[in-house]
């Protein structure tokens, strides 16, 4: 289990230093001086040369990127080029939006996407399965971003019952946090539920013509009673890697779901910063973006293990 | 079931008819703007109404399905043509560097999802549909690496392969000649299924402004346009969205029955 | 009174007939052994008992068990029998167990589930059934997972579970056929044990006769889902009365006439051959193992002899007969046919390979499915320089086609088109066409019926009067070894220990392993009508 735990730990290591990499210099093939940029382009050549040492441009690119790396991993992630301030205040203020949003759609959709994978499963072909399974194949089809919209419409501007739009901030309380975040965490949470729900129903339906599943009904379990206590477990780990790959999108979401709500988060933040030419902002957002994403599939290659005793001992 | 592949390709056709015919005819021009008729809501004369600047939304969702099917097809075009081969590699050369460095690249890749790379590729080179495919075909990439590489292993493990070794042939030659074929259902239906995941990504790229610029029309960015006044005029955004999610639905629905159809298993099954 | 009575059963799945009026009985304490080859239905019957039918299946008729009509009864009342009343035994015991739960949870849920018994006693009981079937506590403690445990282990563990209520009826289906012979004799041995300690009746369904006439009181031969004929062990064996059961008896113990061997001129030769796999590194910066398969290995095959390779599943037979066919490079030694290197440096020798060919096991696994008998059967053309085109690649199918007796006009047809014996002689056609010097039979007639095993052996004596075959017959089966081949090598773990004319080793075995492994082999009693 350590070995595993080990291997999978190195593995992120090396993902996060090549993913850091990849972006780097993506960013760094980026046309135009952002020192030009920020002064107009009838800048004075000294002015110029002392804000491209402020600023850290005027060392090798190796150089710039060692000192990015190293100070991400302290907690320095640079200085913003249009707002002169320390990038890391910046991003933690968008983050308490964008990761409690993702978070709070994962779990949204989790909660619905098991009882209806389940109850669709075990009754296959039924009523009940043909409208659950034609209820996901529509929400599959719909835009996290539109849904938005339709829920904007019929909640905040007809009923009234949220706000339109804008974040009330955790300082008021959690409960204000959680209901302005609550329209686009259902927006969000419902299309990937759908996809979760398909998941599970035909990771079950799998697991229900394995001959393990037949060895429990031949002691005397019932229908149900084998789903439970044989199918579930063994169904679940083609789910993780869902929820896995899942929590990619929803951050991604995120970023365009903010915009709808005219939440402060990490999506506002990219792109005024994308028409910025802020570009060291840009750098250290994807950045971040990217390590949630690799550090969450670290943690469900754990909870695999946990799940799946073959591969504890495997290693 | 064929109900779910009629069904489907009865609606993805009508899309892809849509788009076909916008070349040639529209009711109005998509881009002319008439101010005195704006924000009209659908009747006889503008049957899906008009938008802020009197365009007729008809015309702009014709054209908005070119942009729309354009941007998914070459994207899950790139997907196959570059993952296609690296899946089959790995698969040849399972355990071996080359497949290690395949499916740590394709992990690498998983970590970006298409709106990251877009914002990337946006940042450098500015936006743009051709950045938004290549986003998304960046992102189709380990999709169909990882899918050819899992089916072509176990039918590596087969003794039609075997048999097929013994008769000398070598592994590249192989894999184009009994592996493709015994894999190409599988990607034809996973290309249905990105195919609408990429329609669905382009909506989202140009909702945010990093696809299709004015003045191509996209339905991304007819939503986003409609945003403001969503309230005034629902059918602004009810009408693309509507478009949307008939596309999605149709290819997904298509890609089932695909499934369904083309499964060797079921068609015996059937004769 | 007897134990179960089966009267007129007939069954159907989504209305295609499986079963008709099937009847059959067991006494408590008899043991009533099904057979029948594949299609018969037998299984169907076993699985309609404990109503554990797959969905569209409709049966009629009367299955009392007890006194009691199991046909009339509840799922619930189903549910509180199966386990209970009636304990069940399947065949594939590598899928039979749940991957992700503990064998002692496995176990203790068939108590849990029927009695109330508090947890710690349903432990104590779970220990004592596993140490009933071989797998006492201190070796196997309750805590194992099953991939932790080989295949004859995890089978004892499914026992466990069936018997663990000690249940009046104990059905099982295929129990050892996925097993090695000496493990599936040991299961034998403990399933024999465990029927006559506890009274209970078995229903034994195996396509085995031999394990058939060793273990049942009383035997029912199956075909296309009617019994053909039921009577008690003895009496069936010394008299059989239907011409169906004769012919599988006879086809059970079919030989064969070889041809007599040529004079000897080596033709294989494998020189002290070693093959080694890496394993996984111990440590996380440790060493990678290595495990060798094949250590050490010598031995020559004359032209026009056919030499039989017998071993159980790991041996390394597999291993060695791809690194005959050049598809794996050896660690150590050398392999030569005639006098040219299978393998030159890290290549395979063509010049070599088109000289060898190879008949698989699986009748459905060794085709491509999208390409025609004729493009099948023509791919070993890619060793030949210079290969037929039209009229005479026409003619070579034909000829191919006719000598494993199909006909020329099969070439245009699919594979799925043809049966499981049709696709073997296609694999013996596809081995044939390019007329090579040497064939192996990588368990070529394991997965076949024995009726259609016996003319695919038929076919090999044929084949051998006609093309002066030389070949190197893998297989696990002692039996068809015996019959094809002049000379037999026996592997245990990747040595070859003993190696001789087929006839004296299989009859005066001088090494233990062989004499464990004949030994272990159930055989048909020569009684009656042989």
């Amino acid at each position: 289990m350590l070995r595993y735990a080990l291997k999978r730990l190195i593995s992120l290591i090396i993902s996060l230093a090549v993913a850091s990499l990849v972006i780097f210099f993506v960013i760094e093939v980026a046309p135009g001086d952002p020192a030009q940029f920020m002064l107009g382009m009838n800048a004075q050549p000294d002015t110029l040369a002392a804000l491209r040492a402020e600023l850290g441009l005027d060392v090798p690119k190796w150089e710039r990127y060692l000192d990015w790396v190293g100070g991400m991993l302290t907690g320095d992630f640079g200085t913003s080029y249009t707002y002169r301030t320390p990038v890391a205040d910046m991003v933690a203020d968008r983050l308490w939006v964008s990761l409690p949003l993702a978070l709070y759609a994962l779990t949204l959709s989790t909660l619905i996407a098991f009882p209806a994978g389940i109850y669709a499963a075990a009754r296959r072909g039924r009523a009940g399965d043909v409208a659950v399974m034609g209820a996901t194949q529509l929400g599959v089809a719909i835009p996290n971003f539109w849904f938005a919209m339709m829920l904007v419409l019929i909640f905040a501007i007809n009923l009234r019952w949220f706000g339109a739009g804008g974040f009330a901030g955790w300082d008021k309380g959690f409960w204000a946090g959680i209901h302005s975040l609550t329209l686009p965490a259902i927006a969000l949470a419902l299309p990937q539920a759908a996809i979760l729900a398909r998941v599970m129903r035909s990771s079950l339906l799998d697991i229900l013509g394995e001959d393990f599943m037949r060895t429990a009904r031949a002691k005397g379990l019932s229908r149900r009673q084998a789903l439970w206590r044989h199918g579930l477990r063994n169904a679940l780990i083609p789910v993780l890697t869902i929820i896995g790959l899942q929590f990619a999108f929803l951050m991604a979401g995120a970023i365009i779901i903010e915009q709808v709500f005219y939440l402060p988060g990490l999506g506002r933040l990219i792109f005024q910063s994308i028409s910025a030419r802020d570009l060291i902002v840009v750098e250290s957002v994807v950045m971040l973006l990217v390590f949630a994403v690799i550090v969450v599939n670290f943690l469900v290659d754990l909870a695999y293990a946990a799940v799946d005793p073959r591969l504890r001992s495997r290693t | 079931m064929r109900r779910n592949l009629w069904l489907g390709g009865a609606l993805s056709s009508l899309v892809v008819l849509a788009a076909l015919i916008s070349f040639v005819w529209t009711p109005f021009d998509h881009a002319a703007m008439n101010i005195p008729e704006k924000l009209q809501r659908p009747n006889a004369v503008h049957w899906f109404g008009t938008d802020h600047f009197g365009r007729d939304i008809f015309s702009m969702i014709m054209v908005g399905a070119r942009t729309s099917i354009a941007v998914a097809l070459v994207a899950v075009g790139i997907g196959m043509a570059l993952g296609v081969p690296l899946g089959l590699a790995a698969a040849a050369r399972k355990g071996s560097w080359l497949d290690e460095l395949i499916m740590r690249g394709n992990d690498l890749i998983f970590a970006f999802p298409s709106l990251v790379i877009a914002i990337l590729i946006t940042a450098v080179f500015g936006a743009g549909a051709i950045n938004a495919i290549i986003a998304i075909g960046i992102f189709n990439i380990p999709v169909f690496a990882r899918i050819t590489r899992g089916a072509a292993l176990s039918l590596w493990e087969r003794e039609f392969i075997l048999a097929a070794r013994v008769a000398g042939k070598s592994a590249a030659r192989i894999s184009v000649e009994h592996i493709l074929p015994n894999v190409a259902n599988l990607l034809i239906v996973q290309g249905t299924i990105q195919f609408s995941l990429g329609i669905l990504a382009e909506a989202a790229l140009s909702y945010v402004g990093l696809g299709a610029q004015p003045p191509t029309p996209s339905w991304g960015r007819m939503l986003a346009d409609a945003q403001t006044l969503v309230s005034l005029a629902p059918h602004l955004a009810l009408i693309p969205g509507v478009a949307i999610i008939l596309t999605v639905l149709g290819l997904n629905l298509m890609g089932d029955g695909l499934r369904d159809y083309l499964d060797p298993r079921l068609r015996v099954a059937r004769t | 009174m007897s134990l179960l009575q089966i009267e007129d059963l007939s069954l159907s799945i989504h209305g295609a007939p499986i079963l008709r009026d099937v009847s059959l009985s067991i006494a408590p304490g008899e043991v009533h052994a099904v057979t029948g080859e594949s299609g018969s239905g037998k299984s169907m019957t076993a699985l309609a008992i404990l109503q554990l039918l797959p969905n569209g299946a409709q049966a009629t008729g009367r299955v009392v068990l007890d006194g009691v009509d199991v046909l009339t009864l509840s799922e619930t009342q189903m549910c509180d029998i199966r386990g209970n009343d009636v304990g069940m035994v399947f065949q594939e015991p590598m899928t039979a167990l749940n991957p992700v739960k503990t064998i002692g949870d496995q176990v203790m849920e068939t108590i849990l589930i029927h009695t109330a018994l508090p947890r710690d006693r349903a432990r104590q009981r779970a220990a004592e059934v596993l140490g009933r079937v071989g797998l006492p506590q201190d070796r196997f403690p309750l805590t194992r997972y099953p991939h932790e445990l080989s295949g004859g282990q995890r089978q004892r563990v499914v026992i466990a579970m069936a018997i663990a209520l000690r249940p009046k009826l104990l059905i099982a289906d295929e129990p050892t056929t996925a097993l090695d012979v000496t493990t599936q004799a040991q299961i034998l041995d403990l399933l024999k044990t465990l029927v006559a300690e506890d009274g209970m009746g078995m229903l034994m369904i195996t396509h085995d006769l031999a394990v058939v006439a060793d273990m049942a009181d009383r035997i029912t031969v199956m075909r296309r889902g009617e019994v053909v004929e039921s009577a008690p062990t003895r009496a069936l064996l010394s008299g059989m009365r239907h011409d169906y059961t004769k012919m599988l008896f006879a086809a059970s113990r079919h030989r064969v006439d070889l041809p007599p061997c040529p004079a000897p001129v080596p033709l294989l030769q494998v020189r002290n051959v070693s093959r080694d796999y890496r394993l996984p590194r111990k440590g996380l910066f440790g060493k990678p193992g290595w495990f060798r398969a094949v250590r050490d290995v010598s031995f020559t095959i004359q032209k026009g002899e056919r030499v039989g390779l017998v071993g159980e599943s790991g041996c390394g037979k597999s291993t060695l007969t791809r690194a005959i066919l050049g598809l794996e490079p050896v660690q150590e030694g050398q392999i030569l046919l005639g006098d040219q290197p299978v393998f030159t440096g890290h290549r395979p020798n063509l010049a070599v390979r088109r000289r060898m060919q190879v008949v698989f096991q699986d009748p459905y696994g060794s085709f491509n499915p999208r390409h025609r008998v004729g493009r099948l059967i023509t791919e070993p053309f890619h060793l030949l320089a210079d290969p037929p085109r039209g009229a005479a690649r026409e003619a070579a199918i034909a000829e191919a086609l006719t000598a494993v007796g199909l006909t020329p006009g099969d070439a245009g047809k699919y594979i799925h088109e043809f049966s499981g014996g049709q696709r073997q002689r296609i694999a013996i056609a596809r081995a044939l066409i390019i007329r090579p010097e040497l064939i192996l039979f990588d368990e070529a007639v394991s997965a076949l019926d024995v009726s259609v095993r016996a003319q695919i052996l038929d076919l090999l004596a044929e084949l051998c009067r006609q093309y002066d075959l030389t070949y190197l017959f893998i297989s696990h089966d002692l039996s068809v070894v015996r019959s094809v081949t002049d000379r037999v090598m026996v592997m245990q773990a990747g040595e070859i220990v003993e190696e001789g004319p087929t006839r004296e080793v299989l009859e005066r075995p001088s090494h233990p392993y062989t004499q464990r492994l004949i030994a272990a082999a159930p055989v048909l009693p020569d009684l009656g009508a042989a």
